[in-house]
């Protein structure tokens, strides 16, 4: 696990050119950081861009807010200042980066002020930082201003500090990716003197906490903490220079953090020092809530809770996991065995140590079962976290009234049966009675078993404990007896309702998992995105009861209904295109476009999206993480078949490309040798002609010009089967008309009456014979198949043809050697050539081609008496259309 | 057939081409004149009066189709096109819109000859005004006003459709007719679509009218295009 080579790995090294390669070609994002508010970072960045302006690059300033700053603005002048989009919220009129305006100016370089903005109910994107993404993903270099106190994983700390929780963060993600991070400082004295002088800008809940933030030590913090970040992002930087640049250094082991969160408030805390820890340890962490077996379902407030903290811990860069297990220590200690984590943070108990006892300790399990993984402890709580309200009853299922008159008949009757016949039993007798009437209501659950109990002991008492017919207790071992009847229920109950919560949350699981295992069943054989959608589509509606729509491109840069009958609002088909765009989630209980009803879910392969899935629930209500969680699941199976689909249509067009390249080697070489041959023969015999004509017998005279016309001859066959050949493989649409048999072979043979000479040929073909082919292909074949009978068969040629049912048979056979053993089904290939006869070995390939463009087969076999024949089956199912009878003249 | 003084205007890009065409037809008493694009050739139509045009189909500033329609608005002189094979359209697109036959490439000469003539005698035929009452035609003897047609001397027994079908080719003898042409003339201008009923009667004909059905003498397949009579040599 602990890598002692101090070499970079080459997967580090390769990870590394990618890394270069996506930074040299990304668009750049520069922020001017720094402690506090004002320092100067707007003024920084101002003149910094005036600076760019007058090397000629095209810095336009997206938003920049002066505060009424004289200097600052002045700062402006001379820049081109985009117009700001306005916002109504709530009959106030808002100003907000125009993002869209942005986009379509299309500027190098743009200056976005505030990186830590939220943005007004209505925009795009929830956060300003979200904007200034989609500019640097459209290209567009940024330049920002950000202070420490907005960073989310120093956001606790700050917090701690300057005891002001601060909101607005923006997620260390970003602050990674700044390729430029510039730390604006002022000494503090400065600032101060500045801040006395009201020359800092402060908004309104800021300026309330003035009083604590900008206190003297708390500026001092904050100061040390924006140098640590800055210097932390410049180690990286160095880092990574070192490291292209082969230069020898220590590298560091790879560490792996494992953090285990659940509902409780304190969860936030360990997800920041998981991330902490993870950069100063330069190292990958994971957040996992383990779901133990057999637990019950977490309350709404919980279940909110909780994936608060799992989307923190996605926005801080961490990885997110859902484990299963017998308990929360083995989940965790299984996952972090099998992942090779190096470190596990847990939160420092805040039960009781009874609770420890009776359950036992997940930490202390985790400590000891965890070998050679350190384990860190982190208090979940600080001053400024408010205490934990109490862990939420979990939802249960509420019993039935009908339980509850269940449990009180049961004791009715117990009771009435133990009057009849209490002389003649002991008390001790009547008690098991009323403990066995207990067990029974218990089974109901909690509510009827502490009802039943405390019928039956209430019933017990009045009726059989001494003094009988009073509530009164003579005996004091009796109240022994009314705990052991309420113990014995109570007990029961917990038994009961814990093992029906497994019982649930197992067919839960099940249900899921069927879903999903179906689903995959039906994707599996899907053909293409589209059948994909559609199966996607009709899942998630039956499993999820949500309405569903798939959208995927339709060529013309828009999205296009792929499945689903959902119809979709023009905003709508925005939050899609969004989401399409930037195959992120959008809509819906997301950061992007929040606002609207629908959530869309992009299908996402190879880091692109192919489409997008809308989903919207009934009534509009919030789809809760269990939901979330299957719809995640099933779209990232459908992406994955999209996926596996395009993988397998792409080695379907390699495996083409192959066979071009082949073809493209083999006509080369088949050009250069049969086409040069005849030429090199016609060249020979012209120019012969043309200087020796004087001194040359007429027998000569004849002989080479039958030769430069023969040769000639073949150069056309040649080339004709070599367009053909191109055409067969390029894909030939027959146009297909009812032909009569006898129609297509005479014309082949009148084409041929040259080649065939005196050879006999023998047709039997049925009068009436029509095939539905394409007459000027179909004679092309049977041109080749003839002509291979003549070049390699003896004759007579034999041609028949005949009805099959609902084919046709069409033989072309001859009387020679026949074809070579084991060869019948290779002539068919391109440039087979069964003989050293002269040609290019295309003719039979072209029939082959011609024949199957017609849904047809063909076939090659020797025949008993001596000779090859060629069979042809074309399909011919339907009847040629009527031709009606000639009318009178 | 043809008078010495006949000119022949060659319509053709490739120089190579137009050399052999040009000694070919001077060995045989045409005058040639040459054009290398179809503006040319069209000047070229109206300055010469040229006795019959042959036509590449492929020209640098155009379709050869197009010229065909041009001349079909004022001049009846035979055209030929010149086509590659594997064009069939093309060919029937050229001889839809008024060319008179087509000679795929590469071509011999005694083609090109028996095309030239088939096409000179047809037009001046027409000139001349009307037809034979009996043409003969090798062993094919069709007396249109008789409505008997016989071979070898045989009366043969045609349907009123294939003797339609046999005058119409006999009195082009040589001549590639088209399909759609051939079913406008006998069925109507509502049947041009109807190939097949034609193939059915053609195929019919044949087999009253050859001696081996199978291997056509008289009545030729032209594939793609439509049917031509042989004529007769």
């Amino acid at each position: 696990m602990i890598d002692d080579d101090d070499r970079p790995d080459p997967d580090a090294l390769l990870a590394q050119v990618k890394a270069d390669e996506v930074r040299e070609t990304r668009a750049r994002l520069k922020l001017f950081f720094g402690a506090a508010p004002g320092v100067g970072k707007t003024y920084a960045m101002l003149t910094s861009a005036r600076a760019l302006r007058a090397d000629d690059v095209d810095v336009v300033v997206g938003l920049v807010e002066t505060h009424g700053r004289r200097d600052t603005a002045a700062l402006l002048a001379g820049l081109e200042v985009l117009p700001r989009r306005t916002i109504d919220h709530r009959g106030v009129e808002v100003e907000e980066l125009d993002l869209e305006a942005i986009l379509a100016r299309r500027p190098e370089v743009v200056l976005v002020d505030e990186l830590a903005h939220t943005n007004a109910p209505g925009s795009r994107h929830v956060k300003r930082w979200q904007d200034v993404l989609e500019l640097l993903e459209a290209g567009i270099d940024v330049h920002s201003t950000l202070n420490v106190q907005h960073v989310e994983s120093l956001n606790d700390v700050v917090a701690q500090i300057t005891g002001v929780k601060v909101r607005e963060t923006v997620p260390d993600a970003v602050l990674e990716r700044a390729d430029e991070l510039e730390l604006i400082d002022v000494p503090l004295e400065e600032l101060l003197e500045r801040l006395a002088d009201g020359k800092v800008y402060l908004p309104d809940q800021a300026a309330r906490a003035t009083q604590h933030f900008f206190q003297r030590g708390n500026l001092l913090a904050l100061r040390e903490l924006a140098l640590r970040r800055t210097a932390a992002h410049v180690d990286a930087d160095v880092r990574r220079y070192r490291h292209a640049h082969g230069i020898a250094t220590p590298w560091a082991a790879r560490e792996r953090i494992l953090v285990g969160i659940g509902p409780s408030p304190g969860s936030e805390r360990l997800v920041r020092a998981a991330k902490r820890m993870s950069q100063s340890l330069d190292a990958t962490w994971v957040a996992a809530y383990v779901e133990p077996l057999g637990a019950g379902p977490l309350g709404a407030a919980d279940r909110e809770r909780l994936e608060g903290h799992l989307r923190l811990a996605e926005s801080l860069g961490g990885e997110v996991l859902r484990l299963t297990g017998p308990n929360v220590s083995e989940a965790l200690l299984t996952y972090a065995r099998a992942h090779n984590v190096t470190r596990i943070l847990a939160g420092k108990p805040t039960h009781s140590r009874l609770r420890d006892w009776l359950r036992g300790s997940m930490l202390v399990d985790l400590i000891r079962g965890s070998g050679a993984i350190d384990v860190h402890v982190i208090s979940p709580l600080d001053e400024t976290t408010p205490r934990a309200p109490p862990a939420e009853a979990p939802a249960e299922a509420r019993a039935s009234p009908a339980a509850y008159a269940w449990a009180s008949g049961a004791i009715a009757l117990v009771t009435a049966t133990c009057l009849v016949v209490h002389p003649r039993v002991a008390l001790a007798d009547i008690t098991m009675l009323y403990l066995i009437a207990i067990m029974i209501a218990s089974l109901a659950g909690r509510g009827p078993s502490i009802l039943a109990a405390s019928l039956a002991v209430a019933a017990f008492d009045f009726c059989f404990v001494p003094p009988r017919f009073t509530f009164a207790v003579s005996d004091a071992k009796y109240i022994l007896t009314f705990a052991v009847m309420f113990g014995a229920g109570l007990v029961v109950s917990a038994f009961t309702v814990r093992l029906r919560r497994e019982e649930q949350g197992a067919r839960r699981r099940e249900r899921d998992t069927a879903a999903l295992l179906a689903f995959t069943r039906d994707i599996g054989t899907a053909n293409g995105t589209e059948d994909v959608a559609a199966a996607t589509v009709r899942h998630l509606e039956d499993v999820l009861g949500v309405a569903a729509a798939a959208l995927v491109p339709d060529g013309d840069g828009g999205l296009t209904s792929a499945a689903g009958l959902m119809p979709l609002a023009p905003q709508e088909l925005t939050v899609a295109r969004w989401s399409f765009d930037h195959a992120q989630l959008a809509g819906h209980g997301t950061d992007t476009l929040p606002g609207a009803r629908i959530l869309a879910l992009p299908l996402v392969v190879d880091e692109a999206a192919v489409g997008v899935v809308v989903v919207q629930t009934r009534g509009g209500a919030r789809l809760d993480r269990d939901h979330r969680h299957v719809l995640d699941a099933f779209v990232r199976q459908a992406a994955l078949a999209i996926g596996r689909a395009r993988l397998a249509e792409e080695a379907r067009d390699a495996a083409l490309r192959v066979r071009a390249e082949e073809l493209r080697n083999a006509l080369l070489s088949a050009v250069s040798h049969d086409l040069r041959t005849p030429l090199a023969v016609v060249t020979g015999a012209a120019t012969r002609l043309r200087d020796g004509a004087a001194t040359m017998t007429a027998a000569t005279r004849a002989e080479l010009l039958d030769t430069v016309v023969d040769e000639a001859q073949r150069l056309e066959r040649v080339l004709a089967n070599l367009l053909s050949i191109t055409r067969v493989e390029t894909g030939l649409r027959p146009a297909r008309e009812w032909v009569p048999v006898d129609e297509l072979v005479g014309a082949t043979l009148t084409r041929l009456e040259g080649a065939l000479g005196e050879r006999p040929v023998a047709v039997r073909v049925p009068a009436e014979l029509a095939v539905p082919v394409d007459p000027v292909l179909f004679e092309q074949a049977l041109l080749n198949l003839i002509e291979n009978a003549i070049k390699h068969g003896t004759p007579p040629i034999e041609i028949s043809a005949r009805a099959a049912g609902e084919h046709v048979e069409l033989e072309v056979a001859d009387h020679g050697a026949g074809l070579p053993e084991g060869s019948e089904a290779k002539v068919f290939d391109k440039f087979f050539r069964a003989s050293k006869a002269p040609g290019v070995g295309l003719g039979l390939a072209v029939v082959r081609g011609i024949v199957e463009a017609h849904g047809g087969t063909i076939s090659a076999e020797n025949r008993a008496g001596g000779g090859a024949c060629f069979r042809i089956v074309l399909p011919a199912a339907a009847e040629p259309p009527a031709v009606p009878a000639p009318g009178p003249e | 057939m043809h008078t010495p003084a006949d000119t022949v205007l060659v319509v053709e890009d490739d120089a190579q081409l137009r050399r052999y065409l040009r000694a070919t037809l001077d060995g045989h008493g045409f005058r040639v004149v040459e054009a290398g694009t179809l503006a040319e050739g069209e000047a070229r139509a109206i300055q010469e009066s040229p006795a019959l045009i042959l036509l590449d189909l492929g020209l640098p500033d155009g379709d050869g189709i197009d010229l065909v329609r041009k001349l079909r608005t004022w001049t009846p002189t035979p055209v030929i096109v010149l086509s590659a094979r594997g064009r069939e359209d093309d060919k029937v697109a050229a001889l839809d819109a008024g060319a008179d036959d087509y000679l795929t490439k590469p071509f011999g000469d005694g083609e090109l000859l028996a095309r030239i003539r088939v096409a000179l005698r047809h037009a001046r035929s027409a000139g001349g005004g009307g037809g034979e009452p009996v043409l003969v035609l090798g062993p094919i003897r069709i007396d249109e006003a008789a409505h008997t047609v016989t071979v070898d001397g045989a009366e043969v027994r045609l349907t009123p459709i294939e003797f339609r079908l046999l005058a119409m080719l006999g009195r082009h003898a040589g001549r590639v007719l088209t399909h759609r042409h051939l079913l406008k003339e006998i069925w109507g201008p509502n049947a041009v679509e109807h190939t097949h009923y034609l193939r059915v009667h053609m195929a019919s004909l044949r087999r009253k009218v050859e001696r081996d059905a199978a291997r056509p003498q008289w009545l030729l397949t032209e594939p793609g295009v439509g049917y031509r009579l042989r004529e007769p040599a």
